[in-house]
């Protein structure tokens, strides 16, 4: 199969992964509307003002959903999770779940979580979450 | 657009369903749209507009050998074929062009001929959810359930019996690639594709096609077919990202299609007598019905695990078997629109007697796209 799929940033989401690269997790935030908001791009999708900022995120979260996916994908060994969290501050990103089986009973909806970074290239950090000390 | 103002003169599939060894992707197209025009007198001559989607409008334009004024290649999934119809119907009241051909056409099975679609890509999709290893729709579309079953309790158990009533549905369909009858257990103890779900609750890969032939209410006078008359429309579209859907538990594309169309319509539910949701995987008619409003959110699984959708139930939902016993090739839309055609016309498998009004509901890219389109074969 092919490999595993590796992000390339563009101009708007460059500050994510310049982020990730150095153990940050980064997220946008409207100085109009006081909207915090994901994936990035450079005006709000809330209000479309182009007044934003990025922001460092506190990296915590929950389970909010997840499938275990048994079918095989480039650079997996199934079964793994995929994930969905909800920061603390609001948004819900797509993740795998790390340091975790991927058995039903030990993933309960709503358990905290906390990002990690997984090195994919010398360019490229991947924000990954695994539950919470 | 003005209610009962365009018909469906012309409906038919490909003249095979399910393996089709000897037809390409775009052989497919031209087969169900060769058998539309045959059913209702018209040759490729008469038709001035084409809509497609998955596929190069100009490819199947020239394929067929039509000279068109008016063309659409709105590619939005499985439900392209819905908005098709909306946007034919806007174009041929119009003035825009007067005859329409939809076509679609899909090796989903022997992938002859299969081109990368033009549907799936997406800038975000590759940075933000293809490095976690998510891949074909099963891994994709599944996601959001998990929530839904904690906010609302919905059980794996309810979850299978959507597959199950289907193919009771199924059962009485000649063209239904699976019409042997299963069980609860059958489900819950078929391979595990992508917790909770199971293979059972996951759609077909096959091979097929379909053309939809439309006019004006006027000129529809005039064709041998019985006209089945295109009451109300609607569309709608959210995100290609299946994590940051605005609702886990909710579609906002399926709720202001469906509204819309509803609206348009003139039609309350109690009016409704045959329905159609898009079922790629068990959960979309769960979804479907209570976006649409058949019922209260959180009650379409036990809805449908009571059976109320079953033949002989009050609410006739995915009379051909659906996505999950009939066919799938990939963009189902369009058999869901040609089941709602036979109901309307009165020749389905599995008919319901004296149906007046079918709702035909599709979901396209995931929960990326939905249209939705009232039939009817009573104009008023």
């Amino acid at each position: 199969m092919a490999e595993r799929a590796i992000p390339t940033p563009t101009p708007e989401s460059q500050h994510y992964w310049d982020g990730t690269k150095q153990g940050e997790l980064r997220i946008q935030a409207c100085n109009t509307c006081e909207q915090n908001y994901f994936p990035p791009r450079p005006f709000c999708p809330k209000c479309g003002s182009r007044d934003v900022k990025v922001v460092k995120a506190s990296g915590k979260g929950k389970l909010y959903s997840y499938i275990i996916n048994h079918l095989p994908s480039p650079g997996f060994t199934p079964p793994f999770t995929v994930a969905i969290v909800e920061l603390e501050e609001g948004v819900r990103l797509m993740t795998n779940l790390l340091e975790v089986e991927p058995d039903p009973a030990k993933l309960e909806l709503d358990m905290p979580l906390e990002v990690t970074f997984e090195k994919l290239t010398d360019d490229i950090s991947l924000p990954q979450f695994k539950p919470a000390k | 657009m003005k209610r009962n103002s365009v018909a469906i003169v012309g409906a038919a599939e490909t003249t095979d369903l399910g393996k089709i060894p000897n037809l390409s992707q775009i052989g497919l197209h031209a087969d169900a749209a060769l058998n539309a025009l045959a059913e209702c007198g018209l040759t490729i001559k008469d038709i001035d507009g084409v809509a497609t989607a998955g596929h190069d409008v100009t490819e199947v334009v020239h394929y067929l050998g039509i000279t068109p004024k008016w063309v659409d290649n709105t590619s939005v999934g499985g439900c392209s074929f819905m908005l098709h119809v909306r946007h034919a119907a806007a174009a041929i009241n119009s003035g825009l062009c007067e005859t329409v051909l939809i076509t679609h056409g899909e090796s989903g099975r022997n992938r002859i001929g299969q081109l990368n679609r033009a549907i799936f890509p997406s800038l975000f999709q590759t940075q933000f959810e293809q490095p976690y290893g998510v891949t074909f729709p099963p891994t994709r579309f599944t996601i959001p359930v998990m929530r839904y079953m904690k906010e609302y309790g919905l059980t794996e158990e309810q979850l299978a019996s959507v597959a199950v009533v289907q193919r009771e549905w199924a059962a009485k369909q000649s063209r239904a690639s699976f019409r042997d009858p299963i069980t609860v257990d059958d489900v819950l103890s078929s391979k595990m594709i992508c917790y909770p779900f199971r293979l059972l609750m996951c759609c077909l890969v096959t091979d097929g096609g379909g053309a939809l032939i439309m006019t004006s209410a006027e000129r529809a006078k005039d064709f041998p077919t019985k006209p089945v008359y295109v009451r109300g429309t609607g569309e709608s579209a959210e995100t290609p990202l299946i994590s940051q859907m605005e609702d886990f538990t909710s579609s906002r594309a399926f709720r202001v299609s469906g509204k819309s169309a509803f609206e348009e319509a003139g039609i309350s539910h109690s009016d409704v007598d045959h329905l159609m949701i898009y079922d790629a995987f068990a959960h979309l008619p769960i979804y479907g019905l209570e976006d649409l409003g058949f019922v209260k959110p959180g009650e379409g699984g036990a809805f449908i695990a009571d059976g109320n959708t079953r033949p002989g139930g009050q609410l006739p939902l995915n009379t051909n078997g659906g996505g999950l016993s009939y066919m799938h090739s990939g963009m189902y839309g369009m058999y869901a629109l040609q089941e709602g055609m036979r109901q309307m016309r009165g020749v389905s498998d599995a008919q319901v007697e004296g149906a007046e009004i079918s709702v035909v509901h599709g979901v396209g890219s995931m929960f990326g796209a939905a249209g939705t389109i009232v039939l009817t074969n009573n104009p008023g």
